[in-house]
């Protein structure tokens, strides 16, 4: 097709929105990382002065120790948890037709379908039923309701990419299932694992809505002591909210490096084919 | 083992159930007991309020008009950031389709906000958009404004917010869509004589619709439980009570659990009622492959 040299109207429209858009996104980012470094911030265009005292301050008010203790912990659990009933899941789903199995599919894809908020309610209502909700298993059991059809549904096409005649070559040198999982298909998986396992961690450093509802105050995870932290302002220095923020953003940031070495930018956003290139 | 049981697992194995189906029930196990019994329990507590009849929280619901309007307010608010976010990303996509430099970047760019998350977006725009705020500072400065526009702590707060982490969700959608299309259909039309108008309105936008229309509902559904958004940039008690506040509001502030899962479950009905509208007008469109070539 003709390449234009000039480019049209129809570029400058399509690049600028592109410009505005990440303007405003450097904006939004900046503008955070700039309080939370300054000292005082009234009516210019940067703080008089740079500080790093609120780190400081923020790191003691907040409790952000074991506030990141417990977000690693649920994050470790969740993603655990949901790789190892998750991945059984996947293979069969990928592998065999049975009777049901569309039904089963659609249940397994119905939690990702809904606002969390919607099922949420009813969910931190029972978790409380049951005394388990204000705890880190509440948590934990809340944040698997996503977690468990994510990994199903990353896990699926990296499935079905392993040749099935392998595993037919070792059943007939007489290996069970668990050989079968453990010796053949878990080496061939390690790269989907890795995927499934980091996103799921990803997503639940990120979850707000679920653990807001089930947390108690010794299992508050950054993003919910963060909108906490927010919704009380007035309390605290603004700045020192900020910082918090920036520390979230950081752990989200090198989250998202660690991510981006084992899956593709819009594997993050769903399932999607790689792109033909 | 009896012949019988051994000639019933035959007749099962054939019709494709046999023991390894078993690796199914841990992952079933989780999802009937964490979504499909909360969910069954939510609608049982919703019918059983403290007091009147059966149907009294959902009747109190409907009547009460600060929580009535809850549906329109989040309507409004998420339907028209759900159609920009698509709407937007299509022309985009169309010109970032092909390879060029930086496209890995620019991606990975995209992606950040949406890692981010909206507790995080929120803060950002507070410092941003608010009244001594770069962007107002900007307008100020320049006289494209007498005073600082006000842009958070109303509508326009949540909107922003919901077009910064909805629009590079959808967009990274669409584009995947996009580069899904065989290049060889509009080569193919363009030797025909189609000019560009022609090439994107008869091939690429009808094979590009049903994507558009699955995007247009995972955004939506995004877009729709506008939570921490709405009370962190809106005006929670104003113009943007949207109804996961007032269920939330009912189930936790008030402790009235029967009203709490009327509003939640009213909440899961309205969306799944938009979102099967647009997957019934999908399923008019045709949605087979978008490969060329011998098939």
């Amino acid at each position: 097709m003709r390449r234009a040299i000039v480019a049209s109207p129809a570029a400058w429209l399509v690049w600028g929105a592109v410009t505005i858009f990440f303007v405003g996104l450097a904006g939004v980012i900046g503008s955070v990382v700039v309080n939370s470094f300054g000292l005082r911030w009234f009516d210019s265009w940067l703080p008089e002065a740079w500080t790093t005292q609120w780190y400081g301050q923020a790191w003691d008010e907040f409790d952000l120790l074991p506030v990141l203790t417990v977000t690693i912990l649920v994050c470790l659990l969740v993603a655990g948890i949901s790789v190892l009933v998750g991945v059984p899941a996947a293979y069969v789903l990928a592998r065999r037709s049975f009777p049901g199995g569309r039904l089963l599919y659609l249940l397994f894809l119905l939690p990702i379908l809904m606002p969390p908020i919607t099922y949420g309610i009813p969910l931190a209502t029972v978790l409380y039923k049951y005394g388990l909700a204000g705890h880190l298993s509440g948590v934990v059991l809340a944040n698997l309701v996503p977690s468990i059809p994510f990994v199903i549904l990353t896990m699926t096409p990296f499935i079905e990419q392993i040749d099935p005649t392998v595993e037919r070559a070792a059943r007939m040198c007489g290996a069970r299932t668990r050989h079968v999982f453990g010796r053949i298909l878990a080496p061939l998986l390690i790269p989907g694992i890795l995927a499934s396992t980091i996103l799921v961690v990803v997503r639940t450093v990120g979850m707000f809505e679920l653990t807001f509802l089930t947390a108690g105050p010794d299992s508050q995870t950054l993003v919910v002591a963060l909108f906490y932290s927010m919704s009380a302002a007035g309390i605290r220095a603004q700045q020192s909210v900020d910082a918090m923020a920036v520390i979230y953003c950081v752990m989200m940031l090198v989250l998202l490096v660690l991510a981006l070495r084992f899956v593709n930018p819009t594997q993050l956003v769903a399932r999607v084919k790689e792109d033909p290139e | 083992m009896s012949t019988a049981t051994v000639a019933v697992r035959h007749r099962l194995a054939e019709r494709g159930i046999d023991r390894q189906l078993l690796l199914l029930v841990p992952a079933t196990v989780f999802v009937v007991a964490l979504f499909i019994y909360p969910f069954a329990y939510g609608i049982a507590v919703s019918l059983q309020p403290a007091e009147g009849g059966m149907l009294a929280a959902y009747r109190s619901f409907f009547t009460d008009a600060y929580q009535r309007d809850t549906i329109m307010t989040t309507l409004v608010i998420a339907l028209p950031a759900a159609l920009l976010n698509v709407l937007a990303s299509v022309p985009i996509a169309y010109r970032m389709r092909g390879r060029f430099r930086g496209k890995r970047v620019l991606t990975t760019a995209l992606v950040v906000p949406i890692t981010l998350g909206t507790v995080l977006t929120a803060e950002g725009l507070l410092n941003f958009l608010g009244p001594a705020g770069w962007f107002n500072r900007f307008l100020t400065t320049t006289g494209l404004a007498d005073a600082p526009v006000r842009l958070t702590n109303n509508y326009w707060g949540v909107f922003f917010s919901l077009v910064i982490t909805g629009f590079p969700f959808a967009f990274l959608l669409v584009l995947s869509y996009l580069s899904g299309i065989d290049p060889s259909l509009e080569r193919a039309a363009a030797t025909l004589g189609a000019g560009w108008r022609q090439r994107f309105l008869r091939i690429t936008l009808p094979l590009l619709a049903p994507g558009l229309a699955t995007t247009f509902c995972l955004t939506f559904v995004l877009a729709f439980s506008v939570f921490p958004s709405a009370i962190l940039v809106g005006d929670p008690s104003g113009s943007t009570r949207v109804i996961s506040i007032a269920a939330y509001e009912a189930a936790y502030v008030r402790y009235d659990y029967a009203g709490g899962a009327a509003a939640a479950i009213i909440m899961g009905v309205v969306e799944l009622l938009v979102i099967s509208i647009v997957l019934g007008l999908r399923g008019l469109l045709y949605t087979g492959s978008t490969a060329g070539g011998k098939g």
